[in-house]
């Protein structure tokens, strides 16, 4: 990295003037072989984290931080397979719908204990669900449990919850109990492995404010302790019956004030892994780390997105947008600019999630200046002949951005600009109030690895996640239909048809998928396995034995 | 004197309430709603974001959030962050550590500036006073995130004396590096104004008194010509505490201390209105005690200066 290396230099002459002697070449210490010596089971792997933004609460842990501690203490009904987004059983002997999949039927493995010895049963799941969708609980992930008969109840748009319980949830025994949906929902067994469907101890609801400090769950580790802004601590929990079980000793959680800092630390061995490579790293990370740097792709979608209630592309014909996505050249823009941290997208729906289709784009995702040219001619042109991009620029966001727009007032002559707001805030606060003025960043992580979420949840007209105020008759009433589907596979089946009205339609313009650019330290035994979300799977990180 | 202090003290009130009704309209002009922004990318639920608004009382005009926050805070409340901890608690973890980062970058402000001013001061137009104006020039003129990297360049990653980061904040011994690039920039102003206080007294007439009296050099140096010159420099650190306060933000980065720079970054990005209040109110705090404190000092420095 040029900064890197002249920063060096400047360092070994004023070393020099110093009169220090340690202007080695400072190389990576390769010699380590990261596959050899033997686990050691008691062993402690040191994560990075940021402090978690909320209490330790399933259903209130949005943000990445707490939940990657949450998923370390909780274990859901199921959970997805890494590499093969399949679902796999985990607290729950059966998930199994009936005839329309409008009635879920949930049977626990039987003899499953929360940290504190109390069991886990039928109730523990009812009670958390009932909670955690209530409004009066303030808890930021309610909506999830929308899908569910009786969530207007206890979640209404205004006002008070009417009732404390859902109608659709029903205690049969002990160890089984029944979810009714408002309406089918072929792949509800998918959302299940979401982190805010997981069950609650009785001791939760005698004091939920202590608790979000001192969680007690039932999963792979037991909560130690959170010594706020430094370290949380979690340790493997001995009788635990899932089979996820903890190959190491623990995890503590170690916080960090800058990317700089906890780089600097794996560099050192003073940590064992790190949630991304600083900026300034990017480059000289695979260098400085060798075969401990890690360059993985996980399910996320970065993509730009008209705000279809402007006048500009109001009732713009889809062409003009296809046109400008084929003004873009990916390649060069994520090898160059973004320094290969991400590849370039050839579909909406991302890598690793059921029913991606390799190239469903098409042509569309291929930079090719003259059929954009024309295509945007075909279409009309782009009104005023100038487009804009919102972005947030208190993220690294600007440099691509620049790109994208040189590349597309490069390609087909129109004059493109990047909107910076000044914060993340700002940002959201122009599009949920329909500001943006031409187009605007967006991005979007699976939330289960099912095609419809990177589809229905983000261009459904009444989907949450719409603030383009994109809207297309035949997209919705064929993801209606998906989700009414006997069985998966025909839902995703028709999902993938659902994507072609999409490349037809172009509600957005998806640019690339993203990457995990990370490291470990020589403590840890062969590769750190992720998940289709960019988290580690840490259960399965093993510790070498010294 | 005690009237003094009592006017004093007087004059903090307005002060502390002029500076926190700053602080609080600032943060309410921040763009962007923090609740909102609890969602990200995702979409917000309206019903949740209007209870969660509610809760901390974001939903009422500007003036009657003040009078609220202020009426709490003479009962000893700072109010909740977002995340439900109670501001007083966040602010006891991080204020000791920073206390400490501080004092220990003031002790080595005091030893090494004060003993460079003096030494290059007694040599005035010297090679040796030429030294140190060249070297303090050098270390003003580098920023402080500069000059923080490279420590923990030389000193961690090529030398490995040191660990590049600060593994538990808590503990002194580890402070010791950050601590010294914050004091650096000040040492070389403590350093520079010792020297030029040094050079000019020693000229006055006391000092040709005292050496025609036949006192010991060790004497006139150390008790007359020292605690002279003093004055202007005592002042100095004692604004500077407070900085070091406030501005410690960008060491405790570099060196990855859990200090109150790093809370209030974190307040500012997330706009979490009670914590931020409550950290520069403390702030405020604390400098307008040391002024009062460095105004006192000046008496007893200097006997002719006497509080009316």
């Amino acid at each position: 990295m040029r900064g890197a290396k002249s920063a060096k230099w400047v360092a070994c002459a004023i070393a020099v003037t110093l009169a220090a002697s340690a202007c080695g070449g400072g190389g990576s210490d390769s010699s380590d072989d990261m596959n050899k010596g033997k686990a050691d089971p008691k062993g402690i792997v040191t994560a990075q984290l940021s402090e978690p933004q909320n209490p330790l609460q399933p259903a209130n842990a949005k943000e990445s931080q707490g939940s990657r501690v949450l998923r370390t203490v909780f274990s859901g009904l199921v959970d997805y397979k890494p590499g093969s987004s399949e679902l796999e059983n985990i607290n729950a002997e059966s998930v199994k719908p009936n005839k329309d999949s409008s009635v879920w039927t949930v049977k626990l493995k039987p003899g499953w204990k929360f940290h504190d010895g109390t069991p886990v049963t039928a109730k523990s799941y009812v009670d958390s669900w009932n909670w955690s969708a209530n409004v009066a609980n303030n808890q930021t992930n309610s909506s999830w449990f929308a899908d569910i008969k009786g969530y207007e109840d206890v979640h209404p748009e205004k006002g008070k919850a009417k009732s404390d319980k859902m109608s659709g949830l029903k205690v049969v025994d002990e160890n089984t109990f029944t979810i009714s949906l408002n309406s089918p929902v072929s792949y509800f067994a998918y959302k299940l492995g979401y982190d805010v469907w997981a069950p609650l101890p009785e001791a939760f609801f005698k004091d939920p404010k202590a608790f979000g400090q001192k969680p007690i769950g039932n999963g792979p580790y037991k909560f130690v302790s959170w010594d706020h802004n430094k370290l949380i601590k979690v340790r493997k929990f001995d009788g635990y019956k899932g089979p996820n079980a903890a190959k190491n000793g623990g995890i503590d959680f170690k916080n960090y004030t800058t990317a700089d800092a906890a780089y600097s630390d794996i560099r050192s061995d003073n940590l064992d892994w790190i949630e991304q490579v600083p900026t300034t790293a990017l480059t000289n990370y695979k260098q400085d780390l060798g075969d401990r740097a890690i360059d993985e792709e996980y399910s996320a979608v970065q993509s730009i997105v008209p705000a279809f209630y402007t006048k500009q592309f109001k009732d713009i014909d889809p062409k003009v947008i296809q046109g400008l996505s084929m003004a873009i050249d990916r390649d060069t823009i994520t090898k160059k600019v973004l320094h290969g941290t991400r590849t370039p997208a050839d579909s909406f729906v991302a890598r690793g999630v059921l029913g991606h289709k390799d190239g469903a784009l098409g042509d569309v995702a291929k930079y090719d200046p003259a059929k954009a040219k024309a295509l945007i001619k075909e279409g009309g042109g782009v009104p005023g002949n100038k487009i804009s991009i919102q972005f947030n620029a208190d993220q690294d966001h600007k440099p691509w951005v620049d790109a994208v727009c040189n590349s597309i007032r490069k390609a087909v002559k129109v004059e493109c600009v990047g909107d910076s707001k000044p914060t993340f805030q700002a940002d959201l606060n122009a599009r949920d109030n329909k500001q943006v003025k031409s187009m605007y960043r967006g991005g979007w992580v699976l939330d289960y690895p099912v095609n419809s979420n990177f589809m229905r949840d983000l261009y459904g007209s009444k989907a949450a996640g719409n603030t383009s105020g994109f809207s297309n008759k035949e997209f919705d009433e064929l993801s209606t239909k998906a989700d009414k589907a006997a069985t998966l596979d025909e839902t995703v089946k028709l999902y993938q048809e659902a994507e072609q009205i999409l490349v037809k339609e172009m509600p957005a313009i998806p640019l690339w998928f993203y990457k995990v650019n990370s490291g470990q330290s020589v403590n840890i035994l062969g590769k750190i396995p992720y998940g289709q979300d960019g988290d580690p799977i840490f259960t399965d990180v093993q510790v070498k034995q010294k | 004197m005690g009237r003094y202090a009592a006017r004093r003290l007087l004059q903090m009130i307005p002060i502390f309430i002029g500076t926190t009704l700053l602080i609080f309209l600032m943060v309410h002009i921040l763009p962007g709603d923090p609740i909102r922004a609890m969602w990200g990318d995702k979409a917000a639920d309206p019903a949740q974001v209007a209870a969660l608004r509610h809760e901390f009382g974001l939903d009422q005009p500007v003036w009657k959030q003040y009078t609220d926050y202020m009426t709490n805070l003479f009962q000893g409340d700072f109010g909740q962050t977002f995340g439900g901890r109670e501001v007083i608690d966040v602010m006891s973890e991080a204020f000791p550590v920073t206390l400490r980062l501080a004092a220990l970058a003031i002790i080595i402000e005091i030893i090494i500036g004060i003993s460079l001013g003096a030494w290059a001061g007694l040599r005035a137009g010297k090679t040796a006073d030429t030294g140190v104006l060249v070297f303090t020039l050098f270390v003003i003129s580098i920023p402080v995130f500069v000059l923080g990297y490279l420590a923990r360049f030389i000193f961690a990653d090529e030398l490995g004396w040191l660990p590049p980061n600060v593994q538990d904040s808590t503990d002194i011994t580890q402070l010791f590096l950050p601590a010294f690039v914050l004091a650096m920039l000040s040492m070389a102003y403590v350093a520079r104004l010792t020297r030029t206080t040094f050079a000019e007294n020693l000229r006055s007439d006391y000092m040709r008194t005292a050496t025609a009296k036949g006192l010991p050099r060790r004497r006139i140096i150390g008790v007359h010509l020292l605690r002279n010159s003093m004055i202007p420099v005592i002042t100095f650190i004692g604004t500077d505490i407070g900085g070091f306060i406030g501005g410690a933000v960008i060491t405790e980065g570099i060196f990855n201390v859990q200090g109150v720079g790093n809370v209030l970054y974190r307040a500012i990005q997330t706009s979490e209105g009670s914590t931020i209040v409550g950290v520069v109110t403390v702030i405020v705090l604390v400098i307008l005690l040391l002024n009062l404190i460095i105004d006192l000092l000046y008496a007893v420095l200097d006997p002719r200066i006497r509080y009316a």
